[in-house]
């Protein structure tokens, strides 16, 4: 099986919440004024949100989900099913989820589960719930996804520091038997487990003294075990080989064209990636937004935050054929072709 | 394409690098202020203009830019 359809499921509403505060990669000093430059001509990265040290991504996606409420895009008691995708849980355990449904006044016969992944999220959250609600047993149900991945960052370690900010979403879906199928390709790599990995501190190596030991990997790159460490290059190479033969393969599933798409939303992982993937793919820089100058890399928040920052006019006026699309740690990726009607809500939200 | 093309296209690639600056027997990291930034931009090059994508320890086995010329035409060919 490489790709699958769903049906009978429409994305409703979406808002994505971000910290108010922005960390300029202009004011990072172990960048030099020269790498500064570069870093923002190839990354593409001038700033990201940058929670504070009591604020978590559950706290960023229920202001997101609260919103969906307050604006009576729906309400408490219509949500069936709570899935909560983050790599940055409230505690060790229990799932952040479960918390989320009793803090969002959610109703006790809710399904809630925590799936974690990083940037590949999105559209993993969305091939999960379209098949729970799909046969019409569950009417509607909150996708709520993101990071807040300055964490577990070292600012002292340049090749992961200014990349990351923070970002929460809630994405609303619902049982809607006029909608177009969804057509999902979901991919799995483990043999690349250490091209992002946070290695200490879960049970593989529980945190000890030997976490916070900050050691010197390359000039410039210090950190400990119990920060996440990439690799660059070999995020790279992945991202550059995998992601536009899996776009083609959801767009040919799908039975449709590059031309048929009006916008491709892909993660926001570094806009020289990004971009060399377009060029492969043969797009047009108009059909493929960013939101990676201001915000940085969200991890599973990227699609929302950029659909909303990006899309926000189109989304509530326009029917859209879109593809979304996620590739990452784990390794982990995948692509969804969806259309939308015009929706209720395409939020982006601040966090004081 | 020749390795003379070759350096031509790659100059381009870095923004604001001088016509000239490489030379076949450059050893590509020692251009002034060379980052690993610079290692992504040979990648990204490479893969859209050979369609191969060459991963870190291809990098590492290169030192100058016919070394990295010569891993392209290789794998071309191959």
């Amino acid at each position: 099986l490489s790709s699958f359809k769903t049906s009978n499921v429409s994305i409703k509403g979406l808002t994505v919440c971000v910290p108010r505060e922005a960390k300029s990669i202009f004011d990072y000093d172990l960048l030099s004024k020269d790498e500064q430059d570069l870093f923002y001509k190839t990354v593409g990265i001038k700033e990201r949100r940058v929670a504070r040290e009591n604020v978590t991504c559950s706290d960023l996606c229920e202001k997101a989900a609260r919103y969906l409420f307050e604006n009576k895009i729906t309400s408490a008691e219509n949500i069936d099913l709570i899935l909560f995708v983050s790599q940055s849980p409230d505690y060790f355990l229990p799932s952040t989820s479960v918390i989320l449904q009793d803090k969002l006044g959610l109703k006790k016969t809710t399904l809630a589960f925590d799936v974690t992944l990083g940037c590949s999220g999105y559209i993993y959250g969305l091939s999960i719930i379209s098949n729970f609600l799909q046969s019409g047993q569950f009417k509607q149900a909150l996708l709520l996804c993101g990071d807040k991945s300055t964490i577990s960052t070292y600012v002292e370690d340049k090749s992961s520091y200014p990349l990351f900010g923070d970002a929460g979403s809630a994405t609303l879906l619902e049982y809607d038997t006029d909608a177009e199928d969804m057509t999902f390709t979901m991919n799995s790599d483990g043999s690349g487990k250490n091209a992002i990995i946070i290695e200490h501190g879960h049970s593989r190596f529980p945190y000890s003294e030997e976490s916070d030991v900050i050691m010197e990997i390359e000039p410039g790159v210090k950190r400990g075990k119990k920060h996440l460490a990439l690799n660059g290059q070999d995020i790279f190479t992945f991202a550059l080989k995998e992601v536009s033969p899996n776009i083609n393969e959801t767009l040919k599933a799908a039975g449709k064209t590059i031309n048929d798409i009006d916008y491709f939303v892909l993660h926001q992982a570094n806009k020289l990636i990004n971009e060399t993937i377009r060029k492969k793919l043969g797009v047009e820089k108009e059909k493929y937004p960013y939101s990676i100058e201001l915000f940085g890399n969200t991890s599973s928040a990227s699609v929302p935050l950029t659909l909303c920052f990006a899309l926000e006019e189109k989304l509530l006026k326009e029917r859209l054929n879109l593809l979304l699309c996620g590739f990452g740690v784990g390794l982990s990726w995948g692509s969804v072709v969806l259309r939308t009607e015009p929706m209720a809500c395409a939020k982006l939200l601040n966090y004081d | 394409m020749t390795v003379n093309d070759f350096i031509d296209k790659l100059e381009a690639e870095f923004d604001d690098m001088p016509k000239g600056t490489l030379q076949p027997d450059t050893d590509y990291r020692s251009i002034k202020g060379w980052s690993s930034m610079h290692a992504l931009i040979i990648i990204a090059f490479v893969d859209i203009n050979f369609n191969i994508t060459l991963n870190g320890s291809d990098l590492k086995a290169t030192k100058t830019v016919s070394d990295l010329y010569n891993l392209v035409q290789q794998k071309a060919s191959a």
